[in-house]
This record gives C-alpha cells, sequence and structure tokens, in this order.
C-alpha cells in the first residue's frame, strides 16, 4: 500500500495550504474535478446514485484482493472535484481502514460547508456511502 | 414617486452585512423577501408587551392581543379588496391553505370523473394537494401546458374547459420563470363554463395589484413571508358562499361553537377554519409589513422592480452561452437562466463565494423543468430593494464563475 489515510490527508492539506484565497482554491477543486477520469456509463446506474442531490452523484465500489476501490461521477464539477479528494483518500484501503477513517482534511481546507445538509449535494450522503460499501464488503 | 433606494435599504437590517468577505447581494426574493425593521420590531413588541391567548381571555393582554390580531385580518381584507374581513382565513401559509380547500372544498365538491385543471407552470405545493385528494374522490388532473416562453397556451385551456371541470388551479405568477398569468381571462373562462378557480398568489401578492372582487376570484392564497412579513402565516381568501359551504378542515379550539359528546357545532366563518392557538404573534407582525407596502405603493415598488429586470435581462444577455429560461412578455423580476456546459449548483457555489445569494435547482416545479428538459436552473429574483450597482457586481461574478468552470 502505498501511503495511509492520514498521509493523504495530510498531502492533501499542505496542497490547499498553498492557495491565499478562495478563488485559487476553487480552481484547484475544479481541476481536480475536471481531471477525475469519467465514470464508464455502465456504472450510471439508478442504483448508484447517492440520493439528495442537487446533481446527479454516482458511486460505483468494488473489491480487488483486500482493498475496496471507489469510482464515482457527478454533473457539477465543485462536486466532482470534492469526490475527487475523497477517493484519493479513501479508495484502494481496505474496508477496516475506511470504515474507521476520520476526515479531518475536509475542514482543515475549508470545505466542510460542502458537507453541510443545506447544500444537498449529496457530499455527506456520499462519505457515508463509501463506509457503507466498506461495511457490506467486510461482512462478506 | 421616485424611491429612495439608500434610505430603503436601510429599513432592511439583514441587507448591511458581509457574506464571505463581500457586501451581501440578496437575489433569492422569490424563495422569501426580507423583514423591514418595523416588521421585527413588532414581533418583539409583541412578545415584550401583549403576549397572550386571543378571543377568550377578558384581561387587558387578551384583549389587546386580539385586538392586533383582528387588525391585521382587517388590514389583509383592505390590502385585496375582499368584501369582509371574515373571508379572510389566516393559515400557516400558501401551502396550508391550497391544502385546506382541496380536503374542504375538494372533498365536498370533488366526484369520479371530475377534472381539476392546473398548469404546467405549478409549483409543487399546488400539484400535491390535488393529486392527493383527486386520488381520494377518483377525480382526474388535467394540465393546461406552456410553450417556449414559458406562456399558458390559452386555446389549449379553452378546450380542456368542459361541464366536468370543477376548478382550476394557478399560480397567478410563476415563482421559477416569473410569467404573469393573465388570471381575470381564465376566470372569466372558467366561471363560463361553471368551474371554480383558485389562485396562488404566493408569488404576485408583494408585486401586483390584487382586487379580488373585480377580478372574481373564488380562492385566492399567498405566504405572508414573501411580502415582507414573518414566515409562518398565510391567506385563504374565499367567496363566502363558498366557505360557508365547506365542511370544515382541522378540529379543536377556536373552530367550535358548541362542544358536546353527543355532537358539535361549528363556529362562524373565519374561525371555523382556524383551530387551535394561532402563529398571534407572527400575524401581528404581518400588519407592520402590509403598512410597509402600502407606505410606499405598491404600484412605485413594482415599477422599481421592472427597471431591475430589465437592466438584469440586457446585462446577461451580453454573457455568451447563457439562455434566459422564459422569456413571457408579461414577467415579473425573476430570471432563470443556463449557461451550456455549467452544472446551475457550480454556479450557485461561487457567486456564494462572492456573497451573492441566488437559487440553483429545479425550484419545486419539476414538471416545468421536464417541459424544457433542464434539471434546474439558476435563478436571480429581485425585489424593490435591490440596486443596479448589485446587478453590475453580479454579472461580474457571473463571467469570473463562468470563466472559473469553462
Amino acid at each position: 500500500m502505498a501511503q495511509s489515510i492520514q498521509e493523504t490527508q495530510e498531502e492533501l492539506i499542505e496542497e490547499f495550504g498553498l492557495f491565499d484565497d478562495w478563488a485559487d482554491k476553487y480552481e484547484y477543486l475544479i481541476d481536480l474535478g475536471k481531471k477525475l477520469p469519467n465514470l464508464s456509463e455502465v456504472f450510471k446506474t439508478e442504483e448508484n446514485v447517492i440520493k439528495g442531490c442537487q446533481s446527479r452523484v454516482w458511486l460505483h465500489a468494488e473489491k480487488q484482493g483486500d482493498q475496496i476501490v471507489f469510482e464515482a461521477d457527478s454533473e457539477a464539477v465543485i462536486v466532482k472535484g470534492m469526490i475527487s479528494m475523497l477517493i484519493r483518500v479513501l479508495s484502494h484501503h481496505t474496508a477496516e481502514e475506511i470504515m474507521q477513517a476520520d476526515l479531518y482534511f475536509i475542514d482543515q481546507i475549508g470545505m466542510s460547508q460542502h458537507l453541510a445538509q443545506t447544500r444537498s449535494n449529496g457530499l455527506l450522503s456520499m462519505v457515508k456511502q463509501m463506509k457503507n460499501y466498506a461495511l457490506a464488503f467486510s461482512a462478506k | 414617486m421616485t424611491l429612495d433606494i439608500h434610505k430603503i435599504r436601510a429599513d432592511f437590517p439583514v441587507l448591511d452585512q458581509q457574506v464571505n468577505g463581500s457586501s451581501l447581494i440578496y437575489f433569492d426574493n422569490a424563495a422569501t423577501t426580507q423583514k423591514p425593521k418595523s416588521v421585527i420590531d413588532a414581533l418583539s413588541h409583541y412578545y415584550a408587551s401583549d403576549n397572550a391567548n386571543i378571543h377568550r381571555g377578558l384581561h387587558a393582554l387578551a384583549e389587546r392581543a386580539t385586538n392586533a390580531y383582528e387588525l391585521t385580518r382587517t388590514k389583509i381584507k383592505e390590502f385585496i379588496n375582499a368584501p369582509s374581513s371574515d373571508q379572510i382565513i389566516l393559515t400557516a401559509g400558501t401551502t396550508g391553505s391550497i391544502n385546506l380547500v382541496a380536503q374542504t372544498f375538494g372533498r365536498a365538491n370533488f366526484s369520479k370523473g371530475d377534472k381539476i385543471l392546473i398548469s404546467n407552470l405549478e409549483h409543487h405545493s399546488n400539484i400535491v394537494p390535488w393529486q392527493m385528494i383527486a386520488e381520494e374522490k377518483g377525480a382526474i388532473i388535467e394540465v393546461i401546458p406552456v410553450d417556449e416562453r414559458g406562456v399558458l397556451d390559452l386555446a389549449a385551456f379553452r378546450n380542456l374547459l368542459d361541464a366536468s371541470v370543477k376548478l382550476v388551479a394557478v399560480n397567478h405568477v410563476s415563482n421559477a420563470i416569473g410569467t404573469i398569468n393573465p388570471i381575470a381571462e381564465m376566470i372569466q373562462l372558467a366561471h363560463a363554463h361553471g368551474a371554480k378557480v383558485m389562485i396562488d398568489g404566493a408569488q404576485s401578492i408583494a408585486h401586483l395589484d390584487i382586487d379580488v372582487q373585480a377580478l372574481d376570484i373564488d380562492f385566492f392564497a399567498f405566504s405572508a413571508h414573501k411580502l415582507f412579513g414573518p414566515t409562518g402565516v398565510g391567506v385563504l381568501y374565499g367567496k363566502r358562499e363558498l366557505l360557508e359551504s365547506m365542511p370544515p378542515y382541522q378540529g379543536g379550539g377556536e373552530m367550535i361553537k358548541e362542544v358536546s359528546f353527543e355532537g358539535t357545532t361549528y363556529n362562524e366563518l373565519p374561525y371555523k377554519f382556524e383551530a387551535g392557538t394561532p402563529n398571534i404573534a407572527d400575524v401581528i407582525a404581518l400588519s407592520a409589513a402590509i403598512d410597509y407596502v402600502n407606505a410606499l405603493s405598491k404600484e412605485a415598488l413594482f415599477t422599481q422592480e421592472l427597471a431591475l429586470l430589465a437592466y438584469a435581462t440586457e446585462q446577461l444577455s451580453t454573457i455568451p452561452g447563457l439562455r434566459i429560461i422564459g422569456t413571457a412578455p408579461d414577467k415579473i423580476a425573476v430570471i432563470s437562466f443556463v449557461i451550456d456546459g455549467i452544472h446551475p449548483q457550480d454556479l450557485g457555489v461561487l457567486l456564494d463565494k462572492f456573497g451573492i445569494a441566488i437559487r440553483t435547482g429545479h425550484h419545486c416545479v419539476q414538471p416545468l423543468m421536464k417541459r424544457f428538459g433542464l434539471p434546474g436552473t439558476c435563478r436571480a429574483s429581485f425585489a424593490f430593494y435591490n440596486t443596479f450597482e448589485e446587478i453590475d457586481l453580479f454579472v461580474k461574478a457571473l463571467r469570473r464563475s463562468i470563466n472559473m468552470l469553462q
């Protein structure tokens, strides 16, 4: 395994620490969103849609060895940028690591507002769903 | 009368604040309007000085509270030119008023095969209550279509009207795209076929002159919070013979004349439809909102809003790839738009970073969004306290956001 969930979070906090103003931060986030590969159409199913989002968000998970690999997509590029970071932090880890992960980086990089209920962009549901997948895979 | 916008803005404390480091620009007035200080003071004064339950107590506070509460009813009557105060039913909001009519008038009058006409412009709150009672009664809902501009198709409306239509329920103004519907003509046509008409006035009450008698409206509903008043208060006006013939809605205190275990007789209008202790404080504060609008004159306020609409429409039209959704010739100051290749949610997030409040999403009109083949739009909605400078800043922030996203 390349690096721990904590190490990736620290890496992201360092990256975002380089920006002085919100616009630079969001430009970077938008860039992350654009660079995240589109989810294959076969996985853009009704089953994979995260509910409660203003834009549609899809999440696909599969087990590779003892690791869980996530792929996801959104119609909105800022949401996609957030998704890209969640995948970078959580994908390719074991179910137990994912279930126990405390995603403190979101707050540290000043993006906690995106997890608020009022945003209805479903990121909170997305984090829950990622942990649910981990729980489901660990039970198998 | 020329409005002194600077002076007017000082009446609205909420407008004077920084959001994300910029002065707040509030362009979400179709969702809810801001409150003048007089409304906020009325709420505080009521709780600090007059708080009592109304209509029953004999003591001084109860009398003051009851008088203030009933004074609002009288002011509403005058505001919409209703013939009498007892035809003004106080509810929790437009949604509450529509549900009341659906569950009383609808329950008493709809039978299997009867038709309810609504329009493609309706808010979910003027769709779902009718679906619920229609399902219960076996009635049928039919929809008046809209054209590409978001204008109701009156020829189609005429064709839909026949003796089986019991009720036409349409909004006066579309919340999502701002279209002003020709309700005077629609009411005449509906009445000629024996149908009653319910007008959802949520989006018109703050902007257009409402005369329920001149328009011959059967039922009219609106919310106080879209009229610079408090949340949690709505109004239902109804023609006397209709209100009297309708069964009561919710049971409880206040709505009864006499209760025994053998049976209950119901109170007179309007109390028959006002069970339980109402939202006294907010109803009383609505008086201050009505006074505020009357003092400035609704016509002068609307003139200002139309000038803002014209300017914003012109400025937005210079942005490449921007398409305005809803181009009816008669509109209130609401602009819905989409931009090629950009999701409305992304624009909403970035504009908020500039301190600008607009609405993005489906605006509770999913059938209308479907009609235009869109998942949602961005909506900027103006009130008289907005300024041309704010529109300039908005357009600048929008251009910058588009650059960031493309």
